[in-house]
């Protein structure tokens, strides 16, 4: 356990550069959470007139939930980094070595959580570029932030750990595009719980997506409920922990594989 | 090396399933301290199974192993620390710098601050990619990519040194500088290093000691020297005419020769002393009006030793083996 740490932050650091050496796919993670907000806040612009909206505002409604979107849709691909280590032999290099199983997930994740911080930052921008207003003020949108971070780790453990299972690009990418959609629609993400139908309201509530939006856009209210939010961020954390835990034990499926 | 003793690497009856298929089927074997060991075989033979199996990457169905004297089932960690492993393929990250990929390596394994850096410029040095160290390993050629390899194998200086088929694709240049390079190691450095390969001349080239594996068994081993001198005599080659009969060219060598072998129209057999045997052996084709197209005489190869002990040549086995291959199925 004493290499868990210094190993994580080489690792991490391994990543971070990876994907700065890259810019278009920046460019790229970048422009797309902004064409979500821009076309879907044209698109269900007077979803709000229906009942169960209590704002007037979609732009304010939707900026959080595009930030919980852009989250699945990014942390959901985590996986194909460990992919590419298999395919390249970095990852039986890495494992045939002393690095700690633990670092290699939690490098993985703290990549991760800073790409959906930027991009977390950029929605907010472009949300109040469009007029958006979050009364919450800073600390509604670093509760936001947490909150997704939380479940960018759960995601991007789960990706991993299918990955170690899986093992190919495509069956990866087929296992992410099927999880992604649903949750992000069986959540109050784009429309308000009340307006959808109540099955959905009901397996929402155990939904973390949901969990993450709920807790995001109270935080980012008026009056925040703490309660509530404390109630998800907690829930969040578990989940995180749990999806960790057993990600990491999936590198020793991939090596009885082997 | 006289001065290093004990054993560095030893294998019990290794025993390998993957479900149906069993890729290795109680191999054995011991490698003294401070030498070059060599696991020869056709693709399929094993060889990279026994390597994830040694390098604590992979367990046994049973059997056992202990690398620098530490059992690898009870404590792979130690294994990991002692071990140096150059995989099939690359190890490398190919969006960083050569210079990064070392530096990470030896972070690894626990390196410090200078420390970590003198090491880390000091293999770049004994590679000679000081001048390639700030570039990414992508634009790296096959033979730079396969060096840094190695010096990352290399990083926190282990005892005993893996190399999976160390010069497979490499072009025939970055090969014999590779060999070099690997000759150089063993004497310098006094390192163990166990390498597969399924190239006959690089075992014999480079290998101490070795063992010829064929689907999981062990075959034959000893210095290369001594699997040659087994083979009493030299090697004749026979390659008949297109329109010659082969069996009544079978008849007339084997009057001549044993251990008369046919491939296609190639007939392989062994005499005492071949430039004196050519002769007779030509009188005998020709009496029995059979067109040869050449004949050659050669020493004892590993590749006639690996077909007393199969019964097939190298790249016969090499051949059949590439299609269905139980252990290249999980190295993709």
């Amino acid at each position: 356990m004493t290499t868990l740490t210094p190993h994580t932050g080489y690792l991490t650091g391994r990543l971070l550069m990876a994907t700065l050496r890259q810019p278009a796919f920046v460019v790229i993670m970048l422009i797309q959470p902004m064409i979500w907000l821009l076309l879907f806040g044209q698109l269900f612009k007077r979803i709000v007139e229906l009942p169960g909206f209590a704002t007037g505002s979609y732009i304010d409604f939707l900026t959080p939930g595009v930030v919980v979107m852009t989250v699945l849709f990014t942390s959901g691909w985590a996986g194909m980094a460990f992919i590419d280590d298999m395919d390249r032999g970095v990852m039986d290099r890495m494992l045939a070595s002393p690095a700690s199983r633990g670092a290699m997930m939690l490098a993985s994740v703290l990549n991760q959580a800073v790409t959906v911080v930027v991009q977390g930052v950029i929605v907010v921008l472009v949300g109040l570029a469009l007029g958006a207003e979050f009364p919450g003020g800073i600390a509604g949108i670093l509760v936001m932030f947490l909150a997704s971070v939380l479940l960018a780790a759960a995601f991007s453990c789960l990706s991993n750990g299918m990955a170690l299972i899986v093992r190919t690009s495509e069956s990866l990418i087929g296992f992410s595009t099927m999880l992604t959609l649903p949750l992000s629609f069986l959540s109050s993400a784009m429309i308000a719980r009340e307006a959808a139908p109540e099955w959905i309201q009901t397996v929402s509530s155990y939904n973390p997506v949901d969990w993450t939006v709920v807790a995001s856009r109270e935080a980012l209210s008026a009056d925040p409920d703490w309660g509530a939010v404390l109630l998800r961020l907690a829930g969040l954390f578990v989940v995180a922990v749990v999806t960790g835990f057993i990600a990491t034990r999936a590198f020793r499926a991939y090596q009885k594989s082997l | 090396m006289t001065h290093v003793r004990g054993t560095a690497i030893e294998a019990v009856a290794l025993v390998k399933r993957y479900g149906e298929v069993t890729a290795l089927d109680g191999l054995s074997f011991t490698v003294p301290a401070g030498t070059v060991f060599g696991l020869l075989g056709p693709n399929g033979a094993g060889k990279s199974t026994t390597i994830k199996i040694l390098t604590t990457l992979s367990t046994p169905t049973s059997g056992a192993a202990t690398v620098a004297g530490i059992d690898v089932l009870a404590h792979p960690n130690a294994v990991r620390r002692a071990i140096g492993v150059v995989t099939q393929g690359s190890g490398t990250d190919r969006q960083a710098t050569g210079r990064e990929n070392l530096l990470l390596a030896a972070h690894i394994h626990g390196m410090r601050g200078r420390a970590a850096t003198a090491r880390v410029d000091e293999l770049l040095e004994l590679f000679d990619l000081t001048g390639a160290a700030k570039r990414l390993v992508k634009a790296y050629s096959g033979g730079m990519q396969r060096k840094l390899d190695v010096a990352m194998g290399l990083v926190h200086r282990p005892s005993v040194l893996f190399l999976d088929e160390p010069t497979t694709g490499l072009d025939p240049q970055a090969r014999s500088e590779m060999w070099a390079e690997i000759a150089r190691l063993a004497t310098q450095e006094r390192l163990t290093i166990l390498l597969t390969t399924h190239y006959l001349e690089e075992a014999d080239h480079l290998a101490d000691h070795l063992v010829i594996v064929d689907r999981g068994r062990l075959v034959a081993q000893g210095s290369p020297e001594e699997l040659k001198s087994e083979l009493r005599g030299d090697a004749v080659v026979v390659e008949l005419a297109p329109d010659a009969s082969v069996d009544s060219a079978r008849t007339a060598v084997e009057a001549m020769a044993r251990e008369v072998t046919v491939t296609g129209r190639t007939i392989r057999a062994r005499v005492d002393n071949g430039a004196s045997a050519v002769p007779a052996v030509l009188a005998e084709l020709e009496r029995a009006a059979v067109a040869v197209a050449a004949v050659t005489v050669a020493r004892p190869a590993l590749d006639d030793v690996y077909l007393r002990h199969t019964g097939r040549t190298f790249a016969a086995a090499s051949a059949s083996a590439s299609g269905s291959g139980s252990e290249e199925v999980a190295v993709a």
